[in-house]
């Protein structure tokens, strides 16, 4: 069951907003409702569910309306029409105090310029989530301990915002919004205002976190590679609307429409795609069954040079090549054992391109994908630059 | 006869005296209350008994605290101690401390008032609209004319200078609360919201220690004006450095009005750079 669904959720700026909600529904454009009412759309009619323990990516442009989208999920802005549902209770209509204790309890959000009080200590910024429930001094004390200590600023609790780095600053950010432990994070632009290193950095220590948190994150971004990094799906948006959501995968492989296309165009893909994406199957040999003779049959069948050898599990043993099984006919040889190389270069099915280059450079053979010592796949130089090209279909 | 001439006179007069005679009335029992007892505790109790404290005693408290608030910096308390003495020289001690209770006063009752209203400037932009304009009129209408009602309310002496200073003096204080809560960034606004923060949590929690600052800056803008409204408070019997200066005038002799006038800038950079020094504290 989603702990977040989206129904239709509408925001728009201006005036005559009602009169701006029926003309989208007759399905005017963004440009021909400010043209006819002078209000403008920010959001317009997002639909999405969020599953627990999923990290969601809102991505878009700047005035995409990604930005009032997740400030409409907390309400930070009042939604024009529409209902977000937090374990079935609808945010969209319920009073303040609901409100309140839905913002204390269930939700919590990172912003972009961090958003830390400049007069409170670090460890003071940590509390305020807790300080605001009445949760009484040593609780909350131990609390925000807790999650400063998570966050890797268990050093730091008496300084003040001012005296710490932008990524510094935001882990305080974060400290803030986990210590209330809640179970969905709202994460605006959260690590924009950083630099790219740091920005790296704190995408991989979100993840860890996330490993053992597995809270359910809504994270918004407008740079695609951290859309693909951290995203388990991505919601693509375009002038208030969502064109597209899917896994990374499946946006860069499947564009939805143009806009999207173009938008993924640039992106780089070694680090989107993975061993899986470019592997193709193996020709493969038993070493239970077959010898020498077999696997030189099969290799000019195929012409290849090198064959892989599995067991019956299809565990991987190794691979022989062409030369060495024609040597082994001539001398005798019965067992492919004895021609066996097992010094095999391997990866991983979730291995990124990128980590694969080097490898497959180096290697006089195709380079062997594995999952649990078993055979799941190879990869031929020739697959990993035509995914590089960007062609959709690399098998 | 000219067009202009048909209009008849419209009875503005009138209108502002009934006003006038009407919140006299309305109001009868409050007003007594500052004109009688109000004024019996400040010229009485608070003004009386700060004379009986020794001069010697209070400017050692003056010395210590300019120590504290300038930062344990020499100049300021150096500067107090020298005016205080040349005060007390010049015979002028028992109009000073008139003067400062004067200010003081006032001072205290327009934060009293300011700051709750300009909290609800800064969160309603329709009292702000209603407010700016008034605001504007009670800074720009000339002084002396808040003379008139308030003698004809508190009588004479320093209750009606107190009102007087209090119309002429406030809007800064309530102007820079407004501005002060509105600068608080958007962002930091957002983040005490999505913690659930009730709106009073916001205002104490994160606004009002945001607006520390310029919030004292207007503060010290009010003692200020207070201080510039001390000569023409004392038009209407209110005690003090005022009614010195006043004095001299009517009688001509430039070196009294000469010297209660450097008194009451004595008066006023210590007054100055104490409520600055609250601020930078702040910081």
């Amino acid at each position: 069951m989603p702990i977040i669904k989206v129904e239709n959720l509408t925001k728009v700026f201006g005036k005559k907003t009602k009169e701006a909600v029926e003309l989208l529904d007759q399905g005017l454009s963004k440009e021909e409702i400010l043209k006819q009412t002078g209000s403008t759309v920010g959001v317009n009619k997002a639909s999405f569910e969020v599953e627990k323990g999923e990290v969601f990516v809102i991505m878009g442009l700047s005035g995409s309306g990604k930005s009032t989208l997740v400030r409409l999920l907390n309400r930070l802005i009042e939604p024009t029409a529409g209902n977000v549902y937090i374990n079935d209770a609808n945010l969209a209509t319920m009073d303040k105090k609901e409100l309140r204790k839905i913002r204390r309890e269930k939700m919590s959000m990172v912003f972009q310029k961090f958003g830390l009080f400049p007069f409170r200590t670090v460890l003071s910024n940590t509390e305020y989530g807790l300080e605001v429930q009445g949760i009484d001094k040593q609780e909350r004390k131990e609390k925000a301990e807790k999650a400063l200590t998570l966050v890797g600023l268990g050093g730091y609790m008496d300084q003040y915002p001012s005296q710490l780095s932008g990524g510094m600053q935001q882990r305080v950010g974060l400290a803030r919004a986990l210590a209330n432990d809640p179970e969905v994070l709202l994460m605006d632009e959260a690590f924009s205002a950083l630099d790219p290193l740091i920005r790296k950095e704190m995408q991989d220590e979100l993840l860890d976190l996330q490993e053992s948190m597995k809270k359910t994150i809504i994270f918004i971004t407008h740079d695609l590679d951290e859309a693909l990094r951290i995203g388990d799906r991505i919601a693509l948006m375009k002038d208030g609307s969502i064109v597209q959501i899917g896994s990374p995968e499946e946006i860069l492989v499947n564009p939805a429409n143009e806009y999207v296309e173009k938008f993924v165009e640039d992106v780089d893909r070694s680090k989107v795609f993975t061993a899986e994406n470019i592997m193709k199957r193996p020709e493969t040999i038993n070493i239970e069954k077959h010898g020498p003779r077999v696997a030189l049959e099969r290799m000019r069948e195929e012409g290849l040079s090198s064959i892989y050898v599995i067991d019956k599990q299809r565990n991987l043993k190794g691979y022989v090549t062409a030369d060495d099984a024609s040597n082994a006919i001539k001398n005798e040889v019965k067992d492919l054992n004895e021609i066996l190389k097992t010094d095999v270069p391997t990866v991983e099915l979730d291995t990124a391109m990128n980590e694969i280059f080097n490898i497959i450079h180096d290697s006089p053979v195709p380079v062997a994908v594995v999952h649990e010592q078993k055979l799941r796949g190879i990869i031929v130089r020739g697959a990993v630059i035509a995914a590089l090209a960007g062609e959709s279909e690399v098998n | 006869m000219n067009l202009v001439d048909k209009i008849p006179e419209i009875p503005f007069r009138d209108w502002i005296d009934t006003f006038i005679e009407w919140l006299k009335n309305v109001l009868a029992v409050p007003f007594e209350f500052f004109r009688e007892d109000f004024k019996d505790f400040l010229s009485d109790v608070v003004t009386d008994n700060l004379l009986k404290v020794p001069a010697e005693i209070v400017m050692l408290l003056v010395v210590i605290a300019a120590f504290f608030i300038s930062g344990k910096k020499i100049g300021l308390p150096i500067f107090s101690l020298i005016g205080l003495i040349l005060v007390y020289n010049q015979g002028l001690w028992e109009q000073l401390m008139q003067t400062f209770v004067l200010v003081f006063v006032a001072g205290l009752i327009s934060v009293i008032i300011g700051l709750p209203i300009g909290i609800l400037m800064s969160k309603s932009n329709i009292v702000e609209k209603i407010a700016t304009p008034i605001l504007d009129l009670m800074q720009t209408m000339p002084s002396f004319v808040y003379l008139i009602p308030a003698v004809a309310f508190f009588s004479i002496g320093i209750v009606p200078g107190i009102f007087a200073t209090l119309i002429f003096a406030t809007p800064p204080t309530i102007r820079f609360t407004n501005l002060a809560i509105r600068q608080v960034s958007g962002e930091l606004k957002e983040a005490a919201d999505s913690f659930g923060s009730t709106p009073l949590q916001k205002l104490f929690k994160l606004e009002l220690p945001m607006a520390k600052t310029t919030i004292m800056a207007g503060v010290n803008q009010t003692v200020m004006l207070s201080l510039s409204m001390v000569v023409i408070a004392s038009m209407i019997g209110t005690p003090g450095l005022g009614k010195e200066v006043q004095a001299a005038l009517s009688r001509s002799e430039a070196g009294d009005g000469f010297v209660a006038g450097f008194c009451i800038v004595i008066l006023a950079i210590i007054f100055d750079r104490f409520t600055q020094g609250v601020t930078k504290k702040g910081k």
